[in-house]
């Protein structure tokens, strides 16, 4: 089975894992990192959510062979230690979760759009078409809108 | 409503003895309508059973006799306090406001709580099952006397220990204040109150001087969630426990004939592959080589058991087993509507999983279950062990809506255990849940309102359903109870939970509202809101329509009709707070909608953009609700904006097909839930001021906001909708079977 070495949260491991084995089962059940959650495996719900080098991808449709040489970030690495992401700070303030399943997905997403604008509009916010099945939408457009008024 | 088993008698001036006035309600009455000779007073409409004794008393009635054995709490040397809470956490909320209650009774920060979910507890027999709205409802009282019990252990101690009369003796932020003003740590205390011998009973603080519970609060549980910390079942080790998966029929109910496994035991990670009841299991050492391997079974099944019927067979059947109306359309002014629902899919994010461990003589289970006392009854059974040899654990769930109270992931994952003799992780891919998952099940609704000198006269609904399968305990529990229903006759449970949670809140005369369901061997269950999002929905478009023909304004004529001051605030609420009335654009309108269940009633006013008819957007919602007494605001408002979530989905666009005994719809990207596009950038909720015990408040959300968008839709676009939800095309290709 081929090795693949990559960086997660900022630490580098190496997996044995089929070449198409999506990355999501690689963190998941090889890895341990578990806040990426499975919502569809498709890419639809996107419940799982990460980045890559600081991109938005969906880890249950990204092949393993895709992340070779890459630095890939869970939620689990968004927080400096105890300091959380002004995104996740902002989540706290608006008491988004619910269930809170889809809620590493909708911060990941979250983040990644801030990274791309400053000023955020209600368009932007419509476009994160991550799923959230309670139905916390109208907080996280306000924990969006929050979190880039102080960043 | 209080924990005795006393029915309340109806209120004065209704003068009729219950029974008498049940069968009058239950049977198809036999009416005797008076028309009045003036158009002033709107004319009285009896109580109905959901009025006397909802589905949530009957909960509460069953869990009398072990309301004392409900709250388990414990005070560790830490001073942290822990309330083992028999009822499962799924999203709703209740570990934050049941942490507030216990804070509140011991003067402790609420950080300093924890709430644990606690494992099946057969001694509870029928105390511990999640549903109904119920939890707050049920534990408010016991969880409040447990924390006051072991406040008033914890003031003895520190009198035995200090040598000072308990009488002063207070408590404030986790110690007990000695008479000098001197603290004294709960944790310090905590052994030598456990030594003490007595009862220590104490009356929980009056409401009146509650300092914490009623106030806004964030949810406990948060951060764990925010930073991935927080551990669903399938989060969670187990020594040994291997991803597994279930290859499943092409229709529902299906089963294995034979199976060819040569190639999917070729796919590397595969570890062990046999057949179930429900289809053929693969474990693999990732869920993605076990899904891969699934892919390559080659399987052959025998039919399942609903292989003939669609959507257009079942909507048919449904239309003929409406019951009759009683009230003829003659010499009055008549209004009748019809409607029709689609199935819906519970669709919880996290999809239906467990975690078995099945040994030659033990077993244990972890899964997130509302129903976890049967759960282990039906799990013992059907893995052949004892009852005794099985533990169920209780994980918290990501959503629910509903589909929790059935407990078929941990039954297969038992299976599954015992057939591959190892411990498993059972996870249910998206497809799997919604095409053999629980669904709420379709319905058709046909009601007529007759109407003379500016009065209702009747009002008769009658409601055809597939069958809602209730056989999670609920049966026990209503069995259990059914002397204390106000209801007469041998009524199915499903007929007795549409009486104990439907009722028509508006002085409409003479009122009859009757189920008959079609029994289909399929896979249902309650979905948010049981019959009531549906009945209520339809309902409140047809309030509508009638104030049309009636020549009112859909406020007034609500507020003319509503029976309380209770349920006329919270709609003077919205209409104030929404600006009803306001002028709108072309292809936007207002539409309200009002619903009362549990103790609790909501009203919900909408905004709606309708200038695209089959692509509209709620833009605004503004709720008003009373739930009599609100423990935590801010999770209530949480609950109600998840109702109103709901009802956009479900009204708009969010519906299973059935094509030939299967869903078509297998994933996100065809069972049409909202997105953040899909719902309001401007959300306003008011929580009405405490003024009694607490109400339910987990399903309340759904009806009132499916009226409100129904009738904004009819509004903004001249078209009156009569099938939900309202844009539902096969707007996809469908998975293979």
């Amino acid at each position: 089975m081929p090795t693949y070495t990559f960086v997660v949260n900022g630490k580098p491991v190496t997996v044995d894992a089929p070449a198409d084995l999506a990355l999501l089962w690689v963190l998941r059940d090889k890895l341990g990192v578990r806040g990426p959650k499975f919502g569809c495996g498709i890419g639809v719900c996107r419940a799982c959510t990460s980045h890559l080098n600081g991109a938005e991808i969906q880890p249950c449709v990204t092949p393993v062979a895709e992340c070779a040489g890459q630095s890939v970030t869970t939620i689990e690495g968004l927080a400096s230690g105890d300091d959380l992401h002004p995104v996740q700070e902002a989540w706290l303030e608006q008491d988004v979760a619910q269930c809170g399943y889809c809620q590493p997905g909708q911060i990941m997403a979250a983040v990644a759009l801030l990274r791309t604008k400053k000023e955020i509009s209600d368009e932007d916010v419509d476009r994160i078409a991550n799923v959230c099945r309670c139905g916390t939408y109208f907080r996280i457009r306000q924990a969006i809108k929050s979190a880039a008024a102080k960043m | 409503m209080t924990c005795d088993n006393e029915v309340p008698v109806p209120p004065a001036g209704a003068p009729v003895r219950r029974r008498q006035f049940l069968a009058f309600l239950v049977a198809a009455p036999v009416l005797t309508v008076a028309v009045p000779g003036t158009a002033e007073a709107v004319i009285p409409t009896l109580p109905q059973p959901a009025e006397i004794l909802d589905l949530g008393d009957v909960l509460i009635l069953a869990g009398t006799p072990t309301a004392g054995a409900l709250a388990v709490l414990s005070v560790g040397e830490d001073g942290v306090v822990t309330l083992d809470l028999p009822r499962a956490e799924v999203g709703q909320g209740i570990t934050t406001a049941c942490a507030m209650l216990v804070a509140e009774e011991l003067d402790l920060p609420l950080g300093q709580v924890r709430v644990t979910l606690a494992d099946a507890r057969p001694e509870l027999l029928m105390n511990q099952l999640t549903g109904g709205s119920n939890t707050m409802r049920s534990v408010y009282g016991p969880v409040r006397q447990a924390a006051a019990a072991a406040r008033a252990r914890l003031l003895a101690a520190a009198a035995g220990q200090y040598g000072v009369d308990v009488s002063g003796l207070s408590t404030r932020d986790g110690a007990v204040i000695l008479p000098d003003g001197r603290p004294v740590l709960y944790g310090l205390l905590t052994s030598a109150a456990a030594q003490l011998t007595g009862v220590f009973a104490a009356q929980p603080k009056p409401a009146s001087e509650h300092r914490l519970v009623g106030t806004p609060q964030s949810r406990i549980d948060a951060r764990a969630m925010v930073t991935g910390q927080f551990q669903y079942t399938l989060d969670r080790d187990v020594p040994g426990a291997m991803p597994a998966v279930v290859r499943r029929p092409p229709t529902i109910n299906g089963s294995v004939r034979s199976v060819d496994s040569a190639k999917a035991r070729a796919v590397p990670g595969v570890l062990a592959i046999g057949v179930v009841p429900t289809g053929v299991a693969v474990v693999a050492e990732t869920f993605g080589q076990a899904m891969a391997a699934r892919d390559a079974l080659e399987v052959t099944w025998n039919p399942g058991t609903v292989d003939s019927l669609s959507d257009k067979e079942i909507r048919a059947e449904l239309r003929a087993a409406a019951l009759p109306f009683a009230v003829p359309p003659l010499l009055t002014q008549h209004l009748d509507m019809e409607f029709d629902f689609a199935f819906v899919s519970h669709a919880p994010m996290e999809t239906n999983s467990a975690i078995a461990d099945v040994r030659d003589d033990r077993a244990e289970i972890w899964a997130g279950l509302k129903s976890p006392i049967v759960a282990r009854q039906t799990i013992a059974a059907a893995i052949g062990l004892p009852e005794s040899a099985v533990t169920v654990h209780v994980t918290q769930g990501g959503g629910s809506f509903g589909r929790r109270l059935f407990f078929d992931a941990a039954i297969e994952a038992a299976q599954i255990s015992k057939t591959l003799r190892r411990p498993v992780k059972l996870m249910w891919s998206r497809t799997d849940d919604m095409r053999h998952g629980r669904a709420r099940a379709a319905s058709h609704h046909k009601l007529r309102a007759t109407f003379a000198l500016g009065n209702v006269l009747t009002f008769e609904h009658r409601v055809a359903s597939v069958e809602t399968d209730f056989r999670h305990g609920l049966g026990e529990i209503l069995t259990a109870t059914a002397a204390s229903l106000p209801v007469a006759g041998n009524l199915s449970f499903a007929q007795t939970v549409f009486l104990t949670t439907c009722k028509v809140p508006y002085d409409f005369g003479v009122v009859t509202s009757l189920l008959n369901e079609v029994p289909l061997r399929m896979h249902t269950g309650s979905w948010r809101s049981v019959y009531s999002a549906n009945t209520r929905g339809a309902e409140e478009v047809l309030v509508d329509q009638l104030a049309a023909r009636m020549g009112k304004d859909p406020v007034a004529f609500r507020r003319e009709h509503l029976k309380t001051a209770r349920q006329r605030a919270v709609l003077n609420k919205v209409v104030a707070e929404g600006d009803w009335g306001r002028a709108m654009p072309r292809g936007f309108a207002q539409g309200i909608g009002f619903h009362d269940e549990y103790k609790s009633c909501t009203a919900c006013l909408v905004e709606i953009d309708a200038r695209d008819p089959r692509n509209p957007r709620v833009v605004k919602a503004v709720i008003a609700v009373d739930v009599g007494r609100p423990i935590n605001p801010r999770g209530l408002e949480a609950q109600m904006l998840g109702g109103l979530t709901d009802a956009i989905s479900t009204t708009l666009r969010a519906g299973l097909h059935i094509d030939r005994g299967l869903p078509l719809e297998g994933s996100f990207s065809q069972f049409h839930y909202a997105r953040q596009k899909d719902t309001p950038k401007d959300v306003r909720i008011f929580v009405m001021p405490a003024t009694g015990e607490p109400g339910g408040a987990g399903e309340l959300g759904v009806p009132a906001a499916v009226g409100a968008i129904a009738n904004a839709y009819a509004r903004a676009t001249g078209v009156v909708p009569r099938s939900f939800p309202i844009n539902f095309p096969v707007d996809f290709e469908p998975f293979p079977r």
